[in-house]
């Protein structure tokens, strides 16, 4: 490790070190899970009488809807209600972005294969199922736009307007540029296959109040949208949200529409409803990550350094918008990802398709735009004939080379060193050689190694969901309830957070008991998406818990002698004067003296402004950094594929949590690898989604998980930004790192033939390795 | 006289049950009749895992506990056996091993996966084979996880099933076996009326009397493939005969030329006895479904289900395999590839059973390799599967047989590669382009969503041409990425 000045160190100087946070401490519900205790809301004991919504669609991938036929379903043994556009007595429409382009059931046009036009309610979830098969739904069908190049030809409107980042004269540049490399390159979408579907439970109250249980990261917008479907006051409307079995995006924008219709049958029955998807359903009827595909051109010096750059990148957004201006936006934040583009000219087209419209999905764009830019450096190196990882060191951001091409300057930039620490210890330089011997004497196999970093920009780029609040109450005994607007899918949220609480009030982590999410309790929030939960919920539940802290703090001093200042919270115990009382009892002598108990705590990410009309501003309060290395074989006869080995070094700052953080970086490299080697989605010309199902579609298991898989969390980094104790965000980064697997095929598959880029597109399925060996060897 | 109702069981007591319909699931039965909301439905399918439990049975005189997917598992398929779930495992309010090391490793983040994952570790925990990562990777390669990455799911496995099993379920091995010997009535079972049953006969001949009244029923054995009518299709399959229960029919013999399968021998079960005939078939077995999968599925329920994607028909065709059928009191026996008559039909009648497949051993003279590529390693299923036999002259193939699988609308074989290898030299420089020359006359493959036709004739050239290099003394270590032949050990059992 280098020397270098710690912020965290420095930190601890000044204050006692810390007990609670920065420890591993399990996930908060870790002992309910491995013994089925958890509840997920398919598991929660339905009331009396509750009802079950399935929706019904048509075969159609885009056309006008000219009958709806519902009499056999209507007839169906079981069924209660029948659910169409014409029940909806609010506003037929779940937009996230209110652009009024998603219905919740079809308004008179299918706009893609699977879309909702009718749901049936009824007694039981298998007559739903079976009943909802029963509907005749004839379409005057047209041609469907499926692929991007199709969407390009078609000449219609794109979903949202394109739009670009520019830094001098591109064009000029590589005209008079002396080398210039250029390509394309294909990037797949990605099921979020999340293990628990789409599920909402819907309880109505009295007066048209609605309860619904929800599994979303955005309760608020759930409660929103479902009063504006039922056509009620917000006020009316409390989502709640415990757990979720994973959402990794998909259950940001996507979790609404169900949430309405069961809210919709609820309303329409007075019945307790709920509305579980089917896998199939579920994979067809909900959106993915957005496919790519990127060309671009770049002027190149014979040293590798790369002078200027244009890059198009063209995304299929399917049938609305969704959340893809955000999503596109990112891809082009991310587009130079840890590199200094000089000149530069990055375009986004949003394209329109005749499918499930695409949404959020770990990482939101940032990927597709770092695989963009790496396949420009694996490029760069095969024309210049210079080590990748050479090409990679010397476009990196520096000093005087330290602008983004949104005009953000790159702060604390700790990649220079991290990078350094990887390549020896994953022994880069070494294994380089060994690999050229071995792919020089091995027909069949072929290797390759990659080094690839990581720079993530942390924040909402939509600056107003950069707030978050939390509500924090002490019990007479001493016992804390959290609440925040954060929601729980696996990350590890809630135990971080609680972390952060404890550790404010001196006590242990059991003290501190975590509560389901709910609008009921703390209002307005954003989703838990963009990496940032722990960074905003965070610093509201330290800001709540400190309000009340203060309080006690000052009663202490009172009661007890000595400045409010002076007063500790330790072990369970507050230390006033001469005094040290456990931390209950205090807690009761202060309600007895009618001390407020209970506080909210609200936090608004500072420093951080976007100019989008201008394309300039500091929209990231900092970044996230990592590096990867992976070793790769190919069999060039099959196409086939194996990960020998992946080292990791990545920043989470000072890590809150360093098991749960590990967690989220090995999860996120395998979720990314699968996205980029296995995982295929395949629409037939019909613009019918022929995966939707974990039969046909392959995220990874066990087995593709090297054995030799090598994680370490880079020490010192800190964070220089007033983060909650000084930690980084780790959600969404890690998922980039293994674009170091996708440039060590390229890099296998380059040594067939020097000089020539591989037409690799992701994801690298045995299939397309193969295509790129046939085409390489030709 | 049959037993009219179902019985297993549970929690430590003896669960009866006479009204359920032939094609209720384990998993709904779990869910919605006992209210044990720990085993989670992910799929649907049998393909994720997250509704594994674990059944006990007495196999070779002691109890052992198997994983199976509860949401492709018919209720009566577990008539005899005990059924544990996630709730069952913790003593009191001590967590089990499996279940620590899943907490003390981080193995758990979203949980929804993580029944599963407990469950299949418990019947990893109760096995007798050794925890190493291979086998760990394998034993859960059916249980899907998007969060942890693994890495620590598999520790926890090595952490915690490393030694013999010392927790309450070991205490009462030998009481829960006596009990399970105890239900093992020998009774035909049939519940339901003549309409809508649920029937497992408890030998041939009552089978083969079941049928003859019920040539129209639907014979099920492992129920993951027929799982998927019911879950999926929402077929309603009226009246079901289990195979399960007849005495006999799952017995895997060594016979004076081979092996002879038994049509409700599991793959599992199977394993062995076909990796002894050749590594690459160990391989193979090890990647057909998963390990619930295939404790589950038969080979004989491979072959009868006539699937033109089955992987088990293209190695045992080039193995020279014989099967035998049976309807009431007639047998007959034929090879294996006539069984295939075309897509989604086979040469079989109503009320006709498919009874043992005989898979001869090979000879001095033969060369066999097989291959699958499929888009991911484990529980994938094949794009293309390739089975080929050579026999050989010292470098000459004095004959080939050749077998694919995903090539063609049944599992066939090449006959114009076979003729162009035959009387070829194993190093003559044109061959393998005569092979794919020829492949591209044997075979027309569709596009779908695992793989392009381009890609599978191909593909189906390369694994000719890699058998080739092979044959010609290349070792494995050269040519393949995965199923190594010099590193084989022997196939998960």
């Amino acid at each position: 490790m280098r020397p270098l000045p710690d912020p965290v160190d420095e930190a601890a100087a000044a204050t006692p070190p810390l007990k609670v946070a920065r420890r591993p401490a399990p996930h908060d519900s870790a002992a309910k899970h491995v013994a089925g205790a958890a509840l997920y809301i398919d598991d929660v004991r339905e009331p009396a009488g509750t009802l079950h919504v399935v929706p019904g669609y048509a075969k159609a991938a885009r056309g006008k809807i000219l009958s709806v036929d519902l009499a056999a379903v209507r007839a169906a043994p079981g069924v209660v209600a029948l659910l169409t556009k014409d029940d909806v007595p609010g506003l037929n429409d779940v937009s996230p972005a209110h652009s009024h382009d998603e219905p919740v059931l079809a308004d008179g046009v299918i706009r893609f294969h699977g879309q909702p036009v009718f749901a049936v309610v009824a007694e039981t979830r298998e007559a739903a199922r079976r009943a909802a098969r029963l509907g005749v739904i004839e379409v005057a069908e047209e041609t469907p736009v499926v692929t991007i190049d199709e969407a390009l030809a078609s000449g219609r409107d794109d979903v949202l307007p394109p739009y670009q980042f520019v830094r001098g004269d591109v064009e000029a540049d590589l005209a008079a540029a002396p080398a210039v490399v250029e390509g394309s390159i294909r990037i797949g979408g990605q099921e979020h296959f999340y293990l628990e579907g789409q599920v909402a439970l819907a309880t109505p109250g009295e007066g048209g109040e609605i309860t619904v249980l929800t599994s979303t990261q955005h309760p608020t917008e759930v409660q929103h949208l479902v009063a504006q479907v039922l056509g009620l006051p917000a006020a009316y409307v409390v989502a709640e949200v415990r757990r979720m079995g994973g959402g990794f995006g998909g259950k940001e924008s996507q979790a609404t529409q169900w949430a309405a219709l069961a809210a919709l049958a609820a309303h329409v029955t007075g019945r307790p409803a709920k509305l579980r998807l089917d896998r199939d359903d579920d994979m067809m009827m909900t959106g993915k990550r957005h496919d790519f595909r990127i060309d671009w051109r770049a002027a190149v010096e014979p040293d590798g350094r790369l002078t200027a750059i244009a890059m198009d990148q063209y995304a299929r957004c399917g049938h609305s918008r969704d959340l893809s201006l955000g999503i596109c936006d990112r891809a082009m934040f991310h587009a130079d990802n840890a590199y200094f583009l000089p000149v530069v000219r990055i375009a986004s087209r949003r394209l329109r398709t005749d499918t499930v419209s695409n949404t959020a999905f770990r990482g939101f764009g940032g990927p597709q735009g770092v695989v963009g830019i790496e396949r420009v450096m694996d490029a760069i190196a095969i024309a210049t004939g210079r080590d990748p990882l050479d090409v990679r060191l010397a476009n990196l951001y520096g000093a005087g080379r330290d602008v983004t091409p949104y005009g953000q300057t790159v702060e604390h930039n700790i990649l220079p060193e991290l990078i350094a620490e990887l390549e020896v210890t994953s022994d880069y330089r070494a294994r380089v050689a060994a690999i050229d011997a071995f792919n020089a004497g091995s027909r069949i196999l072929k290797k390759g190694i990659a080094l690839t970093p990581v720079k993530f920009g942390i924040s909402f780029t939509l600056i107003h969901l950069n707030q978050a609040g939390a509500l924090v109450h002490v019990y007479l005994d001493g016992s804390i309830h959290l609440n925040h607007g954060g929601t729980e899918m696996g990350q590890g949220l809630f135990v971080k957070v609680a972390q952060v609480v404890a550790e404010v009030f001196g006590v242990a982590l059991d003290q501190v008991r975590v509560t389901a999410t709910t609008t009921a309790k703390v209002p307005n929030t954003a989703p838990t998406a963009a990496s940032s939960g722990t960074d905003l919920n965070g610093m509201a539940a330290k800001i709540a818990a400190e309000t009340i802290r203060g309080r006690l703090a000052a009663f202490a001093a009172e009661t007890w002698g000595g400045d409010p200042e002076a007063v500790r919270f330790e072990d369970g115990h507050v230390v006033a004067g001469n005094e040290r009382r456990p931390f209950g009892e205090v807690a009761r002598l202060a309600n007895l003296a009618r001390v407020s108990l209970s506080s909210s705590g609200f936090y608004a990410t500072p420093k951080i402004h976007w100019d989008r009309a201008n394309a300039t501003g500091r929209p990231f309060l900092y970044f996230a950094y990592g590096a990867a290395c992976s070793e790769v074989t190919i069999d060039t006869l099959t196409g086939e594929m194996r990960v020998d080995r992946v080292d990791v070094l990545h920043d989470c700052g000072a890590s809150l949590n360093p098991a749960i953080d590990i967690g989220q970086i090995e999860g996120g490299f395998v979720q990314g690898m699968g996205w980029l080697t296995a995982e295929e989605l395949v629409f037939d010309k019909a613009g019918r989604l022929r995966t939707h199902a974990p039969s046909t579609y392959k995220i990874p298991t066990a087995t593709d998980v090297p054995a030799d898989f090598r994680v370490a969390l880079y020490e010192g980094g800190g964070n220089p930004e007033d983060t909650i104790f000084k930690s980084k965000a780790v959600g969404e980064p890690p998922l980039m790192l293994p674009v170091s697997v996708f440039s060590a095929i390229t890099r296998a598959l380059a040594s067939l033939k020097p000089g020539v880029v591989p037409p690799l597109d992701a994801p690298a399925t045995p299939e397309a390795i193969r295509r790129a060996v046939l085409a390489m060897t030709a | 006289m049959a037993r009219k109702n179902l019985q297993f069981i549970r929690k430590g007591r003896v669960v009866e049950v006479a009204d359920v319909g032939p094609t209720t699931t384990l998993l709904d039965h779990l869910r919605l009749a006992e209210g044990s909301v720990g085993t989670k439905e992910g799929c649907n399918e049998g393909d994720c895992g997250a509704c594994t439990v674990a059944l006990g049975r007495v196999r070779g005189g002691r109890l052992a506990y198997e994983p199976v997917n509860a949401c492709i598992q018919l209720l009566g398929m577990v008539d005899g056996a005990e059924v544990v779930t996630v709730e069952d495992l913790a003593d009191g309010g001590t967590l089990h091993p499996v279940q620590r090391a899943m907490v003390d490793l981080h193995g758990s983040q979203c949980g929804f996966c993580t029944p599963g994952f407990v469950m299949s570790l418990f019947t990893l925990y109760q096995s007798d084979r050794a925890a190493d990562r291979e086998t760990v990777c394998d034993w859960i390669a059916g249980n899907l996880c998007r969060c942890t990455g693994y890495r620590p799911i598999v520790e926890a496995a090595l952490a915690s099933c490393a030694g013999a099993p010392a927790d309450g379920f070991a205490a009462r091995a030998t009481e829960i076996a006596a009990r399970l010997t105890a239900l093992a009535d020998g009774a035909d079972v049939f519940v339901g009326d003549a309409t809508r049953f649920f029937a497992a006969p408890s030998s041939l001949d009552a089978l083969c009397r079941l049928l003859a009244e019920h040539p129209d029923a639907t014979i099920v054995a492992g129920a993951t493939d027929v799982g998927l009518w019911v879950t999926k299709q929402l077929r309603d399959l009226p009246k079901i005969v289990w195979l399960g229960r007849v005495a006999g029919l799952d017995a895997i013999e060594e016979t004076e030329t081979g092996i002879r399968i038994g049509a409700t021998a599991t793959y599992d079960a199977a394993a062995a006895a076909v990796a002894a005939i050749d590594p690459d078939l160990g391989t193979l077995w090890r990647r057909i479904g998963s390990k619930q999968v295939r404790v589950s599925g038969t080979v004989g329920g491979n072959i009868a289900n006539g699937s033109p994607i089955g992987d088990t028909p293209p190695a045992l065709i080039a193995l020279g395999a014989t099967l035998e059928l049976r309807r009431g009191e007639m047998v007959r026996r034929f090879p294996l590839e006539d069984f295939f008559l075309a897509y989604g039909r086979q040469d079989r009648a109503p009320g006709e059973v498919v009874v043992a497949i005989e898979v001869p051993r090979l000879g001095p003279a033969d060369l066999f390799r097989c291959y699958k590529i499929s888009k991911r390693f484990d529980q994938d299923i094949s794009a293309v599967m390739a089975a080929i036999r050579l026999t050989l002259d010292g470098d000459r193939i004095a004959s080939a047989c050749v077998a694919f699988g995903g090539m063609a609308g049944v599992p066939k074989r090449a006959t114009a590669a076979e003729a162009v290898l035959a009387g070829a030299h194993l190093d003559d420089p044109a061959l393998p382009r005569a092979v794919r020359v020829a492949l591209a006359g044997d075979f027309q493959p569709l596009d779908d969503m695992r793989a392009s036709a381009a890609y599978r004739l191909d593909v189906a050239g390369s694994l000719v041409e890699k058998a080739l290099i092979e044959a010609a003394g290349t070792p494995t270590s050269a040519t393949r990425v995965f199923g190594l032949r010099e590193a084989a050990v022997a196939p998960a059992a």
